[in-house]
């Protein structure tokens, strides 16, 4: 089943003509920002330098840290009258990471989501429950948009209390659920708990954090379903960049839309199909954020062979990520805004460290954190009262419920030069 | 003065008369033919769709009740076909269930429109930030005033609930014009912002606030603009008509409900008759063009009246008084819908309590603040200090789950909260608005 | 003279972990403090030793080297009669007076039962327990 058979299946000399038009006018939307404009001036560079595809190569990096500097609206290339949406997701430190769109983009993204759940076969009779957060995080309106723009039944049921999720899931007959991977193991287990079933559940798309075929084979079998691997990132518009086909063996990145490469994330050369390496995507329709080779972190190969239905270039499910960026149930952290957080409360001392497990197949990361002697009152409260300051402090600044511990001063770690502060627990998935 | 559909919305009386009563006839027919509840609640009350024969003959039509929501959970009520529906929203009940409500396309279309005249009327339209700070996700607020807001072509900022230091910093490094959330979370963000150094008036764009979803006075109005510099706009609706869809125009004298979705009458609540406007009673609304969940004559049970006089606006859809109260002990806490019978009802699935409670609801500086004290029974005892903390989260994750809102938990001792003969006044309410 | 009832409780924070209670009571043997009374507050993962000490001082100082959160904090210490009804005179004189008992443990000394009170209002607990003619320790009176 295809949304946008044109698109979907377009391949060789039609593919590559579309892509090099679309290139170039990606290359011209972006001189509208002036970090891309004086980056490419620098280097001589213009739409007039592309004459295929390939020549994508010639162009320079975007980085993560970049969008950080032209914070908040230094990325747009439209006026922003028309930006419809913002969207934000977490950046390296204390801002976070600004993400428009037109009425164009809305439109794109949705058809992305479209084609993607179609592809995984969906239809209009279908129920869909989207049990990600709303608001801010690209996921929930993400996926909802385009579920409805294939008009089925969406249940905007976003996160937290399973028992009435899984009431929902029956009373309503749902069919297909969109959620973490983690949260849907933990659906299963709260489902044999309640000793129930749901029987109407055929279809999982679970994305947003990594997530292996074991994982896929339990998910599958305890909840009687097929579940399908979604990838995307708020840069290049939200979820639905990629997404795995019946076939379940690579997920197809929408190539009238992203650019993609492999590359060393080292030395930055690019790498051939079959090769492990960082994603580097380039978006092709971005009206409002067009985004020049833009470094994603997620390590991953180009597949070689072609897949037998019919669609274009598929790369591997997500293997890891060549920085230190953390993703826990879903929600992207980098040790950096711990840290800025934590600097900013007087009553703890600067040392601190980061573990992160998995329990009941979520997420937790707990942090310990030295008490600042001078801020000890001598008071149970006190300490108490602290703590939750900590632990709100830092929702606030990661989105993300965690456990602090306040530990005796000069007790955790000291290190010299590179510091290991974060202790990753949870094994393979 | 600026309208959405000028067409509809300054359309002469008399003819948006005739438009409503074409509407009524059609939305009373089709539910006679297909709708079984209310075939049968017609047949119950000997009318026939040939007995209205003009629009004030609405009165002759049976009222539909909150219960009969709950007795007809999940979609008994549900008048389109399964394959039409696009959406489910769910409210708290008063029980165990909630309440859950269908959309079509074209309710979703229609509870849009609503919302895009209801902006357009509070002076907000293409190159307004519009911050979405109510729930997102099943609750009706988010979603809607995002819908709303995108339909007039504002730019979006869909920050939902919490965080509000976050919130301050998008407003103001985002621009924010505009604000939709409930009027005691504006009064907050303007308390937050005072202790950042943030000055609404200042240092933001802010100029206009949508607030609803909980009872607010003209009070608060005046303090809001001394404060902030904000103009409030009270807003209007409930899950079972759709979700917020009625506001104050700029005029700011009363909500105008548009005659071509709705039906608003005031009755007498103990009788049931009735009253002319300018009486105070509770709120009856048919929503004329609903196709998944039809509402004829529902009783909201909210307190207003009907301001019949034309507004100044030109807008000729009439007018109810801001709400000033409820015909049943509803609370509602940070704008949610929270019925005692269902924190009762959750309190009793907990083998650790007596099942005694009792209620306080308190404004602590702006927000709501609800502590329910509860009731160890003997057997739950602990010497350890942990097990009290964790039966205490325990009761705490419970009521959040079932009332959609965070309250405070107090354990008491065995025997020490209030037993009561006959009927139980559990809830104290201190707030005052 | 009431603040010479104000008693010098010792106030560290530690870890709810095997072998910290140890740590610090090995610190106050080697530098020779002796502990009158002492209790633990737990609170998920920590918790606060109190303790009333011959050496105040000379705790805070050893202990602080050795790394710990240390603070002083003020109590009261009652003396109770060692038989039933004892706490429940001293409980009803502060009760009556409407000041709250935010924790509270006791010993049995030599010649009487004591109370170790931390309360809301230690001028005002001081001054009804004497007007009601109880009996109150000064530090140099523990033990
Ligand atoms: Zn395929
Ligand atoms: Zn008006």
């Amino acid at each position: 089943m295809f949304w946008n058979k044109e698109m979907e299946t377009l391949r060789g000399k039609d593919l590559e003509e579309l892509q090099l038009k679309r290139l170039k006018w990606t290359i011209s939307q972006a001189e509208k920002v002036p970090f891309f404009k004086n980056k490419l001036r620098a280097e001589g560079l213009s739409a007039d330098s592309i004459h295929t595809p390939d020549d994508v190569r010639k162009l320079p990096f975007t980085y993560k840290t970049d969008l950080r500097e032209g914070y908040p609206f230094g990325f747009f290339a439209v006026p922003r009258r028309d930006i419809v949406r913002i969207h934000t997701t977490s950046g390296t430190t204390g801002k976070p990471t600004v993400v428009g769109y037109t009425r164009n983009d809305l439109a794109a993204w949705a058809d992305l989501i479209a084609r993607n759940l179609t592809m995984v076969g969906l239809t209009p009779e279908d129920t869909f429950q989207n049990a990600v957060n709303y608001g801010l995080f690209t996921g929930g309106l993400g996926f909802h948009y385009g579920a409805e723009l294939m008009g089925m039944m969406v249940i905007p049921s976003a996160t937290g209390n399973t028992k009435r999720q899984i009431e929902m899931i029956n009373d309503f007959g749902v069919t297909s659920i969109h959620c973490t991977p983690g949260y849907a193991l933990h659906i299963t287990e709260v489902v044999e708990q309640m000793g129930t079933s749901l029987p109407t559940l055929r279809i999982g798309v679970f994305g947003a954090e990594a997530w292996s075929e074991t994982m896929r084979q339990e998910l599958e079998s305890r909840l009687s379903i097929n579940a399908y691997d979604s990838y995307g990132m708020s840069e290049m518009f939200g979820p639905g960049v990629a997404f795995e086909c019946p076939e379940q063996n690579g997920l197809h990145i929408w190539e009238d839309c992203f650019l993609s490469e492999i590359i060393d994330p080292k030395t930055g050369e690019t790498l051939g199909p079959g090769e492990k390496g960082e994603l580097v995507i380039t978006s092709l329709s971005k009206e409002a954020m067009p985004l020049l080779r833009y470094r994603t972190g997620d390590i991953t190969m180009i597949l070689e062979d072609d897949c037998p239905c019919g669609r274009g270039r598929r790369i591997a499910r997500i293997m890891g990520r060549s920085d230190d960026m953390l993703v826990i149930r879903g929600i992207n952290v980098f040790p950096s805004q711990i840290e800025h957080v934590l600097l900013g409360i007087p009553e703890v001392g600067d040392q601190y460290m980061v573990y992160v497990d998995r329990k009941n197949h979520l997420d937790e990361m707990t942090i310990d954190v030295e008490m600042n002697r001078q801020a000890f009152s001598g008071e149970l409260d006190g300490l108490v009262g602290l703590q939750t300051m900590i632990s709100r402090k830092l929702h606030d600044a990661l989105s993300l419920r965690t456990t602090v511990r306040l530990v005796e001063p000069g007790s955790l770690p000291r290190f010299e030069g590179k510091a290991k502060r974060v202790v990753d627990r949870r094994g393979d998935l | 003065m600026h309208s959405w559909d000028p067409r509809i919305e300054e359309m002469p009386k008399a003819e948006l008369e005739k438009v409503q009563y074409r509407l009524l006839k059609t939305l009373v027919y089709r539910l006679y033919s297909f709708s079984d509840f209310y075939h049968a609640r017609m047949k119950e009350a000997k009318v026939h769709p040939d007995d209205i024969k003009t629009l004030a003959d609405i009165r002759l039509l049976p009222f539909m009740y909150k219960s009969d929501l709950r007795d007809n959970y999940p979609d008994k009520l549900f008048c389109a076909p399964q394959n039409d529906l696009v959406r489910y929203h769910v409210s708290s009940g008063t029980t165990g269930k909630p309440t859950v409500v269908g959309y079509t396309q074209k309710d979703l279309d229609l509870w849009t429109t609503s919302l895009a005249r209801a902006l357009t009327s509070c002076g907000i339209g293409k190159g307004d930030v519009i911050q979405v700070s109510y729930g997102y996700g099943l609750f009706t607020g988010g979603l809607g005033l995002h819908y709303g807001a995108e339909r007039i072509g504002a730019t979006v900022l869909p920050t939902s609930v919490g965080n509000t230091e976050r919130q301050i910093e998008l407003m103001q490094d985002l621009k924010a014009t505009a604000i939709a959330c409930t009027p005691s979370y504006l009064i907050h963000i303007g308390e937050a912002a005072e202790r950042m150094g943030v000055s609404i008036q200042k240092d933001t764009q802010l100029r206009s606030a949508i607030i609803g979803a909980e009872p607010w006075s003209e009070t608060m109005r005046t303090r809001i603009y001394e404060t902030m510099g904000v103009r409030a706009y009270d807003i209007y609706g409930t899950s079972e008509i759709s979700g917020p869809m009625f506001s104050e125009c700029s005029e700011q004298k009363g909500i105008h409900i548009w005659g071509d979705i709705a039906i608003p009458e005031i009755i007498d609540p103990e009788t049931g008759e009735p009253l002319p406007p300018g009486e105070h009673g509770e709120l009856v609304m048919t929503v004329l063009q609903k196709e998944a969940l039809p509402m004829i004559r529902y009783r909201i049970g909210d307190l207003t009246q009907i301001l019949d006089e034309p507004c100044p606006c030109g807008r000729t859809h009439p007018r109810i008084q801001r709400i000033s109260g409820r015909v049943d002990d509803m609370l509602i806490i940070r704008g949610i819908n929270v019925f005692p019978s269902a924190v009762e009802h959750a309190i009793l699935s907990i083998p650790e309590l007596s099942g005694h409670f009792m209620i306080e609801v308190d404004r602590k500086g702006s927000l709501d603040d609800m502590l329910v004290r509860v009731e160890m029974a003997p057997e739950a005892l602990s010497d350890k200090i942990n097990d009290l903390i964790n039966i205490k989260r325990k009761v705490e994750h419970t009521l959040k789950n079932a009332l959609n809102v965070a309250v405070q938990v107090d354990l008491s001792e065995p025997g020490s909260l209030p037993r009561f003969e006959g009927k139980a006044k559990r809830v104290i309410d201190r707030r005052v608005f | 003279m009431q603040g010479e009832y104000i008693i010098k409780q010792i106030s560290i924070f530690s870890e709810n972990k095997p072998g910290r209670l140890a740590a610090i009571a090995e610190a106050l043997e080697k530098s020779n403090v002796n502990i009158y009374a002492f209790s633990i507050a737990e609170a998920n993962s920590f918790g606060v030793v109190r303790a009333l000490v011959d050496k105040p001082d000379d705790a805070r100082s050893v202990l602080e080297k050795l790394g710990f959160a240390v603070q002083f904090t003020d109590v009261i210490a009652v003396r109770m009669k060692d038989q039933p009804g004892g706490l429940h005179e001293v409980a009803q004189i502060l009760g009556d007076a409407g000041i709250n008992i935010e924790y509270a443990y006791a010993y049995s000394g030599r010649e009487a039962a004591v109370l170790i009170l931390r309360v809301s209002q230690a001028g005002e607990a001081i001054s009804k327990i004497q007007a009601a003619g109880g009996s109150l320790l000064r530090e140099s009176d523990l033990g």
